[in-house]
C-alpha cells in the first residue's frame, strides 16, 4: 500500500496519571488509503472518540506514529508546529450532527475554511458552489442552514469536511440521525468523494444499516483495534 | 474572510436591536446627566456674565449674595465708587420667590437693578423684546423661559409690574428664570411685611413715650417711615476700569470698607464648587450606576449570546479558526451594540431629554466624544468575561463523548 492516505502504529492515549490514570488507546494501528472509506465500529467506552480526537489534532496522544500523506505530524510528539493550520488544511470534520454555524447561508458554512486559510472570498465561494453541485444541494446555496432538511444539511457538513480537499475525512457517526434511505446515501456520497478527491475516510459508526457497506473495517475494543474485512463491494 | 460578527449581527438582528435601544435609552439618560451638569455650570457661568460685574462687594464674612444671604446698607456703592480703579458700582438685590402669573405660579429669581442706563452693572445686558426699564416702579424686564409676554402684567406680593422687555438665557444658578424690576420696589418686596405687621408695628410704636412725644411734632410719623423703608441690598456690583487687576481693586475694598469682595473666578469658584456641588455629585454618582449597569447589561448580553454559540465555536475552532477571530467576533458584536446604544442614547438625549428636561440640558459636542469612547470602552470591557468563556471551549467538544 502507498503511504498516501493516513498511517496510525501503535497509537497509545493514557488519561490522568497514576492510580486514576485510564488508557483508552492501548494498541491503534491503522492504514487508510486515499479513495478508501473504512469503517471503524467499537462498543461504547472502546476509544473511539479518543481516537477521533487525537487523529483530529485536539488531544495529545501518549504514545505512536501518525502520518498524513508523507508528513509524519505525530511520533511521540508532535511534529507539526501549528495544529490548528494542520486541522484546517488536511483533515475534514463530519459530525453525527451537522454543527453548521447558523447565522452563514448554505455557501459561505462551506466557503468559510477556504476563506480562513486565506484564499479569497469570490473564489472561495466559487469553490463551495462547485461541491454544493457535486453533493447536490447547490439549489440551496443561499439558504440558511435552519431552513433545510436533515438530510440536506448533512451534505451541506459534508461539502464543508471536503471542500478544502483535505487527505483525511474523519467521520463521527454521520448517518444516526438519518433513516436507511439517507443513511445510504450520505454512504455513497463519502464513497464518490472517496474517489473523486483521493481521500481516506474513516467512519466511526454503530449504524446497522451502514456496516454492509464498508469493505474494510476496524474492530476497537479496549482501546485495542482489530482489522476484517468488510461485506461490502463499496458502491462501484 | 467574512464578518462573521457582522453575519451574526444580521441573522440576530431583533435580538442586537432590542437590546440596543435598552442600551441606548441608558446611554441617553447618562448623556442627559452628564447635559445636567454642563447646563447647570453654564446657568452659573451665565449669571456671573451677565451680571456685568467684575468685582461682587457683600456682607463680611458672607459667601453672598448668591450662595449665602448677604445684606449690606444700600449707601455703601458710593464710598466704594470713590476707590481707586473702579469704573462703576450698582446696587442689586436677588429673590428667589414664586411670581404669579395669572392662575399659575412660576419660580423666579427677581433682581432689583438700580436705575440708570444700559450696561449699568446687574441690568440685563440685551434684550430679545421690548426695552428696558426707565421708570423707577412697577416695570419689569422677564426672561423668556419664565412664560411672560411683553405687556403681561405679573405680581410680586403686593404689587403688579407690566413686562416692558424680554431677555433670554438670564437665570439664577438653580436655573430659574430672572425677573429684573426697579430696585426700589424689590427692596420693598424683600422686607415687606403684611398690613397687619404694619399696623402692629405703628401701633406698638405709637405707644411708646420715647416716640410718640407731643412737644416733638413729625417724630412719631418720621420714625414710622423709616420703619417701613428698607435700606439694606445683597450686593454692590462693581465694574473696574480697564487694564486694573481685579484682585487689587478687590484687596483694597476689603481693606478699607470692612465687606467681603469676590473677584470673577472666587464667585465661579463658589457657585460650581459651592452651590451646585451637591448635586453634581449626585450627578457624578448618578453617571457612576449608569455606567455599572450599561457595562453589566453588555456584559451579561454578550455572555448569553456567546454561551448560545458554545457549540459554534466548538466547531470554529476544530476546523481551525484562530482564537484571534473568535475574539474579534465576541468584541464586534459588543462594539456593535454599544455603537447601537450610543447612537440611540444621543438621538434620545438631543430630541427628547434635552428639549422636555425642565433643567438647562447642556450637551457639549466633547461630552458625547468622551460617552462615545466610554460606551465603547465598557463594551469591550464587558465582553472580556464572554471572551474567555469562548477561549476556553474546547475544539474536543465539537467530536463529543
Ligand atoms: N477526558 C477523559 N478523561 C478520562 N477518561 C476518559 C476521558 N475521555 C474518555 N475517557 C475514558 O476513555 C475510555 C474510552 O472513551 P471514549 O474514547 O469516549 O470511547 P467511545 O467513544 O468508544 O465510547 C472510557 O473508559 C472513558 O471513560
Ligand atoms: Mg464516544
Amino acid at each position: 500500500m502507498s503511504s498516501k492516505g493516513i498511517h496510525i502504529e501503535g497509537l497509545r492515549k493514557r488519561y490522568g496519571s497514576g492510580d486514576t490514570a485510564v488508557d483508552a488507546l492501548k494498541k491503534v494501528d491503522m492504514l487508510v488509503a486515499p479513495g478508501e472509506v473504512v469503517g471503524l465500529i467499537g462498543p461504547s467506552g472502546s476509544g473511539k472518540s479518543s481516537l477521533l480526537k487525537c487523529l483530529g489534532a485536539v488531544i495529545e496522544p501518549t504514545a505512536g506514529r501518525m502520518t498524513i500523506g508523507d508528513e509524519v505530524i505525530y511520533s511521540n510528539a508532535w511534529k507539526v508546529r501549528d495544529l490548528r493550520a494542520l486541522r484546517r488544511d488536511k483533515i475534514g470534520f463530519i459530525f453525527q450532527a451537522p454543527y453548521l454555524i447558523p447565522f452563514l447561508d448554505v455557501t459561505d458554512n462551506v466557503a468559510l475554511l477556504p476563506m480562513l486559510a486565506g484564499k479569497p472570498n469570490a473564489d472561495s465561494r466559487k469553490q463551495a458552489v462547485k461541491l454544493l453541485q457535486s453533493l447536490d444541494v447547490d439549489h440551496r446555496a443561499k439558504a440558511m442552514p435552519s431552513q433545510l432538511s436533515g438530510g440536506e444539511q448533512q451534505r451541506v457538513a459534508i461539502a464543508r469536511g471536503l471542500v478544502n480537499r483535505p487527505p483525511v475525512i474523519l467521520a463521527d457517526e454521520p448517518t444516526a440521525p438519518l433513516d436507511s434511505e439517507r443513511a445510504l446515501a450520505v454512504i455513497r456520497i463519502l464513497n464518490d468523494m472517496a474517489r473523486k478527491f483521493e481521500t481516506a475516510i474513516i467512519v466511526v459508526t454503530h449504524d446497522e444499516k451502514i456496516i454492509p457497506t464498508f469493505k474494510r473495517i476496524y474492530h476497537i475494543r479496549d482501546g485495542v483495534t482489530y482489522e476484517e474485512a468488510g461485506e461490502g463491494r463499496g458502491f462501484e | 474572510m467574512i464578518s462573521l460578527a457582522g453575519r451574526d449581527i444580521m441573522h440576530a438582528w431583533g435580538k442586537f436591536v432590542f437590546t440596543g435601544v435598552g442600551l441606548g435609552l441608558l446611554i441617553g439618560v447618562t448623556l442627559s446627566m452628564a447635559g445636567i451638569y454642563r447646563g447647570m455650570v453654564d446657568d452659573g457661568k451665565a449669571l456671573l456674565d451677565n451680571s456685568g460685574a467684575d468685582l461682587w462687594v457683600v456682607q463680611k464674612d458672607t459667601l453672598g449674595p448668591y450662595a449665602e444671604p448677604s445684606s449690606i446698607y444700600d449707601d455703601g456703592w458710593r464710598g466704594i465708587r470713590s476707590m481707586p480703579g473702579v469704573a462703576r458700582t450698582a446696587n442689586v438685590t436677588y429673590l428667589t420667590m414664586q411670581v404669579r402669573h395669572g392662575e399659575r405660579d412660576v419660580r423666579t429669581m427677581v433682581t432689583g437693578v438700580t436705575a440708570g442706563g444700559p450696561g449699568t452693572p446687574g441690568w440685563p445686558p440685551y434684550l430679545v423684546a421690548g426695552r428696558q426699564i426707565t421708570r423707577s416702579h412697577y416695570e419689569a424686564v422677564a426672561d423668556i423661559a419664565s412664560g411672560f409676554k411683553l405687556g403681561d402684567c405679573l405680581q410680586i406680593r403686593r404689587n403688579s409690574y407690566t413686562v416692558v422687555g424680554l431677555t433670554r438665557r438670564m437665570v439664577s444658578s438653580g436655573g430659574d428664570p430672572i425677573i429684573f424690576i426697579p430696585l426700589k420696589d424689590a427692596q420693598e418686596a424683600q422686607f415687606l411685611k403684611d398690613n397687619d405687621a404694619i399696623r402692629q408695628q405703628r401701633r406698638r410704636t405709637a405707644s411708646n413715650p420715647a416716640f410718640n412725644r407731643p412737644q416733638v411734632p413729625g417724630l412719631l410719623d418720621a420714625v414710622i417711615a423709616s420703619q417701613s423703608t428698607n435700606s439694606y441690598i445683597n450686593a454692590v456690583l462693581v465694574q473696574i476700569e480697564a487694564g486694573r487687576d481685579a484682585d487689587e481693586v478687590a484687596e483694597s475694598i476689603r481693606r478699607w470698607k470692612r465687606l467681603t469682595v469676590y473677584t470673577r473666578s472666587q464667585m465661579e469658584e463658589i457657585l460650581i464648587g459651592k452651590l451646585i456641588a451637591t448635586s453634581s455629585k449626585q450627578i457624578a454618582m448618578f453617571l457612576v450606576i449608569l455606567s455599572i449597569v450599561s457595562a453589566a447589561i453588555v456584559a451579561f448580553i454578550i455572555y448569553t449570546l456567546t454561551l448560545g454559540k458554545i457549540r459554534e465555536i466548538a466547531v470554529l475552532k476544530l476546523i481551525g479558526t484562530k482564537n484571534r477571530t473568535i475574539v474579534g467576533l465576541i468584541m464586534q458584536q459588543a462594539i456593535a451594540l454599544g455603537a447601537i446604544g450610543f447612537v440611540v442614547g444621543k438621538i434620545t438625549a438631543t430630541l427628547l431629554m434635552a428639549p422636555i428636561f425642565p433643567k438647562y440640558v447642556l450637551l457639549e459636542p466633547l461630552d458625547s466624544v468622551r460617552g462615545f469612547v466610554a460606551v465603547l470602552m465598557i463594551c469591550v470591557l464587558s465582553s472580556i468575561i464572554a471572551i474567555h468563556a469562548a477561549l476556553k471551549v474546547d475544539p474536543a467538544e465539537a467530536i463529543g463523548g
